[in-house]
This record gives structure tokens, C-alpha cells and sequence, in this order.
């Protein structure tokens, strides 16, 4: 706890924290907006927005100035609200989204320490998360995320239009759907990390092997559950252009869209975040320091190596939107429960096993030679050995074992029996 | 027709294989793809800074322009074919008599509204001397509807621009020249 008169630099360094990640995740949300299209336009074999650059001058800069005129173009649109929806909620929706999807970031950390940061006298280094010591990080990411989708329900409720409810209705179900595989996934890494932080979670990976390596199982279910969450192609039902015009914010426009589409951005940077911190270590690098202690420049390239696993991850995604069609709702429900329920299972049990009987079954392999060879020329223990090797034969044998119980392959297509009801033949009996 | 009419053919899914079933042809597939074009080259064309290339200027239909023979004077013998076939009803001739020997008729003016003009090339076909001719001009601009109404000046100036990159029709090729 700190002292009674440290309190006013805390709130004060914790306000400057907030007002940085705020202004930061808008930034880096108008930025993305022009990345996405970037990517879309490469790979469609166009070149994209190439032409705002500096105002009143030839400068193009490759574009970069396209986020500030789409922002300001958004911002002096009309503020044109619908006679048939209900104002209060129609307004409150976007607030909602974008509040919740905001207040995610307090507990994630974008790099380790700045000892730099020491302002208005408050100790000395400064963790790069606005919330630091909070130690149920995980559940509040997932409490918040699942507030997210009051937002898209209300917009589509209050919006009084048909296309929007059902993107509503659907986001809800694709919600809760996914939401269970998410929680298991996220459960292998809390078990093995034994805390809810998601510092703590990280520093349990620095110098040690990535949760990528030991649970391959619970980063697949992972990443396709986060997929879903942040509503990305292949997963993007609550928005289908081509079904639903717009989803839940058809009816949105100007400043409240804005909020939206920016909500909708940040949950793919949450997406990506939770993915570095949780399978890739984090700020965690091949020969990176790793120890507890660490000066500026190597507080500063944690956040860079952080920062570039997260690009990375985002334009994954961006990559995965043109390289898939959409699921059908069936398939999309299908895959969470049949699917994606049971593999998050078949990952949290041998989590479990590695767990309990990891370190017992670690002294055979570390007495054997090919062990020996492994410990010896990796630099990993026995134990991480023995948890890689069953991670990755679970994956292999459950993915193989949905690939035969294969739940998703549906011919929907017509088929002769299909077609039994013989019109002749009703006739010629009810006459 | 009832669905157990031998005429239908009923086909059926394939039966997927194991790789099928395990998505991962499907998942190499689609990233590959997206690769491939992701990095591969890109077929916008800058327009302002960068031309685009028009594959043959001879047969491209842009921007009419009124033909001169060998002697300057404009080609054109006021036989309003072109005028006829027009479908848009674009061309605009009067007709007086011909102060050459070569001919009876010449057009006194001759004028296109370029904002009719569908670019069927049908002038182009029917023009029994080669008069009018259709070039690779296609950034058509201006600033008012008048500005739009070619006259005869006009017509015989983009002659004068385009002349070089496209001659008229030879002899040889089946022109009047």
C-alpha cells in the first residue's frame, strides 16, 4: 500500500497513463482503419489510399494523412438520428461499445518497467500498464469484453430495423457461444501461470519456453474463439455487408458510427494483445534480458518487441479476412460447440496432467539420452520437454479426432430424397 | 417436372478426404492465395501521373476528330451518312456547295456534342470518305455544356494533335487516302 501523502502522485501518474493509452488506441485505431484498407487493396491488386497527404501541398506521404480527413469527414457529418428508433439507447449504444472496449486496456501491459517514468515524485520505475497490482486482470478483460456486446445488442434493438436486430441477435448468440471456448483456452495459461495478471503471466514465460509451444491446443482454440469475438472474417455474421447492409449500426451515422467502427478496431488490438501476452510471451525475446531489474533503453525495447508481435498478430488478422468466406450460422455454432468446446477441454486435461504429474514423468526423459540431448542443446527443462511433447500430441490426436467425427460438412445442397413428396401420387390418394 | 424425372441429374458433394477434413488444404490454400497477391503486382493505373495504355489507339474509341486531305482542307464531303446512322443524334451538318472542284459539297459547320455522344464508332463506319474518325483521346473535360459542342475548328485541331501518333487509313488498309 503506499503512504497516505504518495497518494496524489499515483492518481496523478495513473491519470497521465490513461490519457496517453486513450489518446494512443485512437490513433492506432484511425491507423489501422488505413492499414485494413491497404491490405485489402494489395490484395485485391489495387494500391489502396495513396493520395491525402499534406493539405494544400503535392506531398502524398504514401496516404498517411487518410485517417485525419475520414475522422474529420466522420466528425462534421450530420448527426442524423432515425425517427422510429429510441433515442436514449440508440445514443447510449456506441457509448457503451467503445467505453468497454477502452477500459480493457487498464490491465493490459505494453511493455515491462520505465524507470524514466518517475513523475511528481512516485517511486522510482513505472509499470506500462494503467493498472498495475490488479490481480484479477483476466477476469476483468473477460467481464468487459462480454459488455461489449450490450452495446451491439442495444444498437440493434434500439435501431427499430430488422437487418439490425438480427445482427443484434446474432452477435449475442456468436457471443456466448464462443465466449466458453475463450475461457478454456485462457484456463491452460492461467493454470501453468498461477495468477490472473497478465504481467504475471508473461513474466512466467520470460526465459522459459512460450505457452505456444507447451499448449498448441489451447492458442488454436485461443485464436479462432478471439476471431470470433472481435466479429473478424470468417466469423463477421453480426455485420454481414452482404446479408444485413451494415448489422447492428446500419442505422448509425456520422460520430456514433465513428464509435462503433473504432470499438469494432479496438477489439481486434484487445484480440491481438491477448494473444502476445498469453501464447507469445509478451515483451519476451530470444536473447532478450530477462531478469527482473531493468534500465530505460531495455524498458523500451520491451515495448517495442511487444508492440511488433502485436502488428503482427493484427495483420494476421487482416490477412485471414480476404482468405476465407464467411461461415454459415449452423457451421459458426457448430464449430463452438462441437468443435471448439471439446478441443478447449482436451487442452485444459492436459494442462492438468502436466501439472500434476509433469515432474514425475520429466525424470525418465531427462535420464534418457535423446532428453539429455534436448535439455543440453534447447536450454529448456525436462518438464517443459515433457509439457511441449504433450501439448502437441493432443493437438494432433483431438484435431484428427474432429476431423473424423468431421461435424461441420453439411451437403445442404438439394438431394433426391430430399424431394420424396410426390404430388401425383397425394392427389390420386385424397381423391 | 418431378424431382424423380430421369432427365434430372442429381449430383452430389465429393466425399472429402482426410486432409479435407482436417481444413488444412483449405487453410494453406487461402493464405497462399492472399499472399501471392498481397505481394504480387498491382494493376491500378495513377491516372494523372501515370498513363493507361490503350492497347491499339487505331481501333480505340474516344474523342472524334474531322480528318484534312493531303492538301490541308478538311475531308469531309457533307454526305450526312454520319449524321443518319447516328444513334444519338450527336452530329450536327450544314451542307453548301464546294468551292474545290473535287467535290459538290463541303460542311459549312460541322458540329458534335461530345456530351451525346455514346462512342459507338458507327460515324467512324459509315463516313465514306474517312472524314470522321474516332481517336485514343479519352480524358474528355470541360468546364460547361457549350464547351462540350465541338465545331468544326475544333474537330480538325484534334486532327492536328493526334495525327502523328494516329495516321489516317491508308490505301493499303482500306482507307481513302
Amino acid at each position: 500500500m503506499p503512504e497516505p501523502a504518495s497518494v496524489l502522485p499515483v492518481i496523478l501518474v495513473s491519470l497521465a497513463k490513461i490519457a496517453a493509452v486513450c489518446f494512443l488506441l485512437l490513433t492506432a485505431a484511425a491507423y489501422l482503419v488505413l492499414l485494413e484498407r491497404w491490405i485489402a487493396a494489395w490484395v485485391q491488386d489495387r494500391l489502396g489510399p495513396n493520395r491525402v497527404g499534406i493539405p494544400l501541398t503535392k506531398i502524398h506521404l504514401f496516404g498517411l494523412g487518410q485517417p485525419l480527413a475520414d475522422g474529420l469527414k466522420m466528425i462534421f457529418k450530420e448527426q442524423y438520428t432515425p425517427a422510429h428508433v429510441d433515442k436514449f439507447l440508440f445514443v447510449l449504444a456506441p457509448i457503451i461499445i467503445l467505453t468497454a472496449a477502452l477500459a480493457i486496456f487498464a490491465v493490459i501491459p505494453f511493455g515491462s518497467l520505465l524507470a524514466c517514468l518517475s513523475l511528481a515524485g512516485a517511486p522510482g520505475s513505472s509499470a506500462l500498464i494503467v493498472a498495475p497490482r490488479f490481480d484479477v486482470g483476466m477476469v476483468y478483460v473477460f467481464a468487459l469484453s462480454s459488455i461489449a456486446v450490450y452495446g451491439v445488442i442495444l444498437g440493434g434493438w434500439a435501431s427499430n430495423n430488422k437487418y439490425s436486430f438480427l445482427g443484434g441477435l446474432r452477435s449475442s448468440a456468436q457471443l456466448i457461444a464462443y465466449e466458453i471456448p475463450m475461457g478454456l483456452g485462457i484456463l491452460g495459461v492461467v493454470l501453468v501461470s498461477g495468477s490472473l495478471r497478465l504481467d504475471d503471466i508473461i513474466s512466467r514465460q520470460v526465459g522459459g519456453a512460450w505457452n505456444f509451444f507447451t499448449q498448441p491446443l489451447g492458442f488454436i482454440v485461443f485464436v479462432i474463439a478471439a476471431f470470433a469475438e472481435a466479429a473478424r472474417l470468417p466469423f463477421d455474421l453480426p455485420e454481414a455487408e452482404q446479408e444485413l447492409i451494415g448489422g447492428y449500426h446500419t442505422e448509425y451515422a456520422a460520430m456514433k458510427l465513428l464509435l462503433f467502427l473504432i470499438a469494432e478496431f479496438l477489439h481486434m488490438v484487445t484480440a491481438a494483445f491477448l494473444i502476445v501476452i498469453l501464447f507469445f510471451g509478451g515483451w519476451d525475446f530470444w536473447g532478450m534480458q530477462t531478469s527482473s531489474f531493468v534500465d530505460w533503453p531495455d524498458g523500451v525495447l520491451h515495448v517495442v518487441v511487444l508492440m511488433a508481435k502485436v502488428f503482427l498478430v493484427i495483420l494476421f488478422f487482416m490477412l485471414v479476412r480476404w482468405s476465407w468466406p464467411r461461415f454459415r450460422f449452423d457451421q459458426l455454432m457448430s464449430l463452438a460447440w462441437k468443435v471448439m468446446l471439446p478441443l478447449g477441454l482436451v487442452n485444459l486435461v492436459a494442462v492438468a496432467i502436466i501439472a500434476e504429474y509433469g515432474d514425475r514423468l520429466a525424470i525418465p526423459l531427462g535420464a534418457s539420452r535423446f532428453g539429455d540431448y534436448l535439455v543440453t542443446h534447447l536450454h529448456v527443462s525436462a518438464k517443459t520437454m515433457v509439457a511441449a511433447l504433450i501439448g502437441w500430441a493432443a493437438l494432433l490426436l483431438s484435431w484428427v479426432a474432429v476431423a473424423f467425427a468431421a461435424p461441420l460438412h453439411d451437403d445442404n445442397r438439394p438431394r433426391l430424397e430430399m424431394h420424396a413428396f410426390d404430388e401425383e401420387k397425394e392427389l390420386r390418394d385424397n381423391t | 417436372m418431378k424431382a424423380t424425372d430421369p432427365n434430372i441429374k442429381w449430383v452430389a458433394e465429393p466425399k472429402l478426404g482426410m486432409a479435407g477434413k482436417m481444413y488444412l488444404p483449405l487453410f494453406v490454400q487461402g493464405l497462399t492465395t492472399t499472399a501471392k497477391h498481397l505481394l504480387g503486382p498491382k494493376l491500378t493505373v495513377s491516372f494523372p501521373e501515370q498513363r493507361p495504355v490503350i492497347g491499339n489507339p487505331l481501333i480505340y474509341r474516344g474523342v472524334h476528330r474531322l480528318n484534312r486531305d493531303e492538301k490541308g482542307r478538311v475531308k469531309c464531303v457533307a454526305c450526312f451518312l454520319c449524321a443518319t446512322v447516328c444513334p444519338a443524334h450527336c452530329i450536327d451538318i450544314v451542307g453548301v456547295e464546294s468551292p474545290w472542284p473535287d467535290r459538290e459539297k463541303y460542311p459549312e459547320s460541322f458540329t458534335i456534342d461530345e456530351l451525346r455522344c455514346i462512342f459507338c464508332g458507327m460515324c467512324e463506319e459509315a463516313c465514306p470518305v474517312d472524314a470522321i474518325e474516332l481517336t485514343s483521346l479519352f480524358d474528355l473535360t470541360g468546364r460547361s455544356r457549350e464547351e462540350m459542342i465541338f465545331d468544326k475548328e475544333k474537330l480538325l485541331s484534334v486532327y492536328d494533335q493526334t495525327q502523328d501518333a494516329e495516321p489516317m487509313k491508308s490505301k493499303e488498309l482500306g482507307g481513302t487516302l
